[in-house]
């Protein structure tokens, strides 16, 4: 019986050299959470619009990882495309080029708000960068000094936000949200606050006077979420005085069981985030292999399908979920530039 | 030695005083020892009993699926205005399916043509897999256009949360997915019967899919099938012969101590680590493709072979040495010995660790995340090397899902696994039960 298992084995084994030869035809991308989502209706519905193509193959993981794993190399052991809540870095690029990934295109999707919510028992809230900074940072100005954070409550600093102790969920430092979150609230709040300046004056240094800035608190007030945002809200609803850090698409999903902030008197919306009115939000991208176009089958009517109007105008599937779409002539752009194959 | 001692004892008719043994206190001892076994047993099941509550109160409205029944009008003004599917079958493929499918629903409901804001209200109570139904339809069977069949289609997600009273709602219309509009014609739809909750097929054999209501666990069954597969004829044989080496043949030495110590080691090695030598060897190295379930059962059965290795050694030392004296006295060689006598009496243990072995294995994501098998794959892998998942990591993708259906779903999901840990650990119980010896 053994010897009869080995025999399979060593088979299995045999197939598996033999398969790895054979050509990839279904495209696989990986990347950012919060991208992942728009991703699979694309891949769902490229697959059956496109019956002669595979459904492709989304991986979630993270920007970071994702860009990671995008950046291995060319061929098709490696990925397609990379899914990014955030532009590619230059420190990225230069790994790209040594692993001889030299070609690569950027394709921007859209926006995603990010909204500011509590659980629905609370009345309404009017958030300012300045206050979230007061509740939030490290350390903070009272009388011209900086000192650690003092404040307990959400009402030592705005009667508008809960009532009780301050306690905030915000995305951890391998999400793409955590550095949208830092640099338009906390350094704008910073700013407004009036702690840029006494930061400025106590550090010479300006890449450590802006860390500082950003800087969170650390006694267990503010909470870093590591997981999804449905963690997110199981926290929100078990704290009812905790302010919880959502996408737009995930907060329009659960509407009845959050209250949203106002972020300096804007309601977050497709609109408002379009307009620009909303000032928390941040463009989607995803990054393409240049090499892999006419390899892969599909690569390219894929990603001409993802850009198309149907699928990311203002009436589209994705906007529907909660995607922010593009200008007009922004998405104008972004289609010419991928089809002259324009690279960075 | 003249002095004649008479023992207390034999003094006839004398009752001395019982010696205090502590009878008593062992007693009370053991009593407590039992209350205390009986405390934490139930301290377990008490746990055991608010996981299962909370998963199967939870999940078991996701093997409900709500459908609309409607007479469908395959116009053929909508599917091939130009009569040209005879020259251009593509137009069969392109065609405007929806639409076919908001007709009727607009039929059935008495609301007009023309009234756009109402029509796409209309649109939304719809799964958007209605178009690959109808599409489905009509190429199979191109006849069919032009008239009408009553046909069932998925319900959408929201809605089908909403008639399942999974959506609050007392709450303003503005704070929830479905309007007040679409619950008084989901009502209406249900008074005359052509709305219900049918027995959810789908979640057992459809892909991954981002619509919660046309979502389930098929790619992900046949992943894990193909993993356990890989794992069961890999692993098995390799650390069978592996232990029986170690604890027959092998000569105990300092070598064979520290390869013993490295064993036990790796059983308690975080999966995760597995998943990095995963991604190391067999995709960056060997070239495996991403994401395919050959890759994700060889870093199983990296990870199982420990387990089985272990459990094969204690199986294999339990059987006495007796019988090995037996057959070595009778003249067996030693391979005879082994293969003839102590293995089949080892196998009961040995299946039984192999079985757990695998039930561990079953449910493992953590590895897989980094051999990018943690995915949204929709197409069914026909070959161990086609892109697939597993089902913990369809628990964990549609845990993360922001839509309302997918909560369910996630609890349905996690029944499933549960019922397949449940009969490979009742078999492990059998296995032993029937081949079970005692000396």
């Amino acid at each position: 019986m053994t010897v009869l298992k080995l025999t399979a084995a060593a088979l299995v084994a045999s197939v598996a050299f033999a398969g790895a030869a054979s050509a990839r035809d279904q495209i696989q991308i990986a990347g950012s959470s919060t991208v992942l989502p728009y991703a699979k209706i694309v891949a769902e519905t490229f697959g059956e619009t496109f019956t002669n193509f595979k459904t492709p193959v989304v991986e979630s993981g993270g920007s970071g990882a994702g860009l990671k794993e995008f950046c291995k190399g060319v061929g098709e052991a490696t990925i397609d495309i990379a899914n990014s809540s955030r532009p590619i870095n230059k420190s990225e690029v230069e790994a790209c080029k040594a692993a001889g990934v030299t070609e690569i295109q950027e394709v921007r999707i859209g926006y995603d708000g990010i909204v500011f919510a509590a659980d629905s028992g609370n009345g309404d809230m009017k958030i300012e960068p300045k206050d979230l900074y007061k509740a939030l940072a490290a350390e903070v100005v009272v009388d011209g000094k900086l000192v650690a954070n003092p404040y307990k409550n959400w009402s030592d600093i705005n009667p508008t936000l809960p009532k009780g102790p301050i306690a905030a969920y915000i995305p951890g430092s391998k999400h793409g949200t955590r550095e949208v979150f830092e640099e338009k609230i906390m350094a704008e709040g910073c700013k407004k606050a009036g702690a840029a300046d006494v930061i400025k004056a106590a550090i010479t240094d300006a890449k450590q006077a802006a860390a500082k800035c950003v800087a969170i608190r650390k006694d267990g007030v503010a909470v870093d979420i590591d997981g999804d945002y449905t963690e997110t809200l199981a926290r929100i609803s078990a704290n009812k005085t905790g302010l919880g850090v959502f996408g737009l698409a995930f907060y329009e999903n659960n509407m009845d069981k959050l209250k949203v902030a106002t972020v300096e008197g804007v309601v977050p919306s497709t609109e408002t985030i379009s307009s620009g009115k909303y000032p928390v939000s941040r463009p989607l991208f995803f990054y393409v292999k240049k090499a892999h176009l006419g390899v892969i089958p599909g690569l390219k009517e894929y990603v001409e399908f993802f850009t198309s109007d149907a699928m990311v105008g203002p009436d589209s599937p994705l906007a529907e979920y909660g995607l922010v779409a593009a200008p007009d002539a922004q998405r104008e752009q972004v289609r010419k530039d991928f089809a002259a194959g324009k690279t960075m | 030695m003249s002095q004649v001692v008479t023992p207390t004892a034999t003094v006839p008719g004398a009752r001395t005083p019982r010696r205090d043994i502590g009878l008593k206190k062992r007693y009370a001892a053991e009593r407590r020892f039992r209350a205390y076994g009986i405390a934490a047993l139930s301290f377990g099941l008490i746990f055991l009993f608010v996981l299962l509550w909370s998963v199967v109160s939870k999940g078991y409205t996701a093997f409900q699926q709500t459908g609309v029944t409607l007479a469908v009008e395959f116009s053929e003004k909508i599917i091939d205005p130009q009569n040209q599917r005879a020259s251009n079958p593509q137009v069969l493929l392109t065609a405007n399916y929806p639409v076919l499918a908001r007709n009727a629903l607009a039929n059935a409901l008495g609301v007009a043509q023309n009234d756009r804001a109402k029509q796409k209200e209309l649109g939304q109570m719809l799964s958007d897999g209605v178009r690959s139904q109808l599409r489905d339809m009509v190429v199979a069977d191109p006849s069919i256009i032009g008239k009408t069949k009553t046909v069932t289609l998925l319900a959408a997600g929201d809605i089908d949360s909403a008639f399942k009273g999974q959506i609050n709602l007392s709450v303003p219309q503005e704070n929830r997915k479905v309007s007040d509009q679409q619950v008084g014609w989901m009502n209406k739809l249900a008074e005359a019967g052509a709305l219900a909750k049918h027995f959810n097929t789908g979640i057992f054999f459809n892909g991954a899919s981002s619509r919660p209501e046309a979502a389930g666990v098929g790619v992900a069954l046949i992943g894990s099938f193909y993993m356990m597969l890989i794992v069961l004829v890999l692993s098995l044989p390799i650390g069978v012969a592996a232990s029986i080496y170690l604890e027959e043949f092998a000569p105990k030495n300092r070598f064979t101590d520290l390869i013993e110590v490295n064993i036990n080691n790796l059983a308690a090695v975080p999966s995760i680590v597995y998943g990095l030598l995963g991604l190391a060897v067999f995709i960056n190295f060997m070239g495996l493709p991403r994401s395919a379930s050959l890759v994700g059962g060889f870093v199983l059965t990296l990870m199982t072979l420990p387990t089985i290795i272990i459990a094969t050694r204690a199986a294999l030392k339990a059987v006495p040495p007796s019988i090995r004296a037996a057959a070595l006295g009778l003249g067996a060689s030693k391979m005879q010995t082994i293969f003839h006598h102590v293995l089949p009496l080892a196998m009961p243990g040995i299946l039984t660790g192999t079985i757990i072995g695998l039930a561990h294995a079953l449910g493992e994501t953590a590895p897989l995340l980094l051999i990018g098998m943690v995915a949204f794959v929709a197409n069914f892998p026909t070959t161990p090397m086609d892109p697939s998942t597993a089902l913990p990591v369809q628990i964990y993708m549609w845990a993360n899902e922001a839509e309302r259906a997918f909560v369910e779903r996630t609890s349905g999901a996690i029944i499933i696994l549960l019922l397949f840990l449940i009969v490979m650990n009742v078999g492990a119980i059998l296995l032993r039960r029937r081949f079970e010896r005692r000396w």
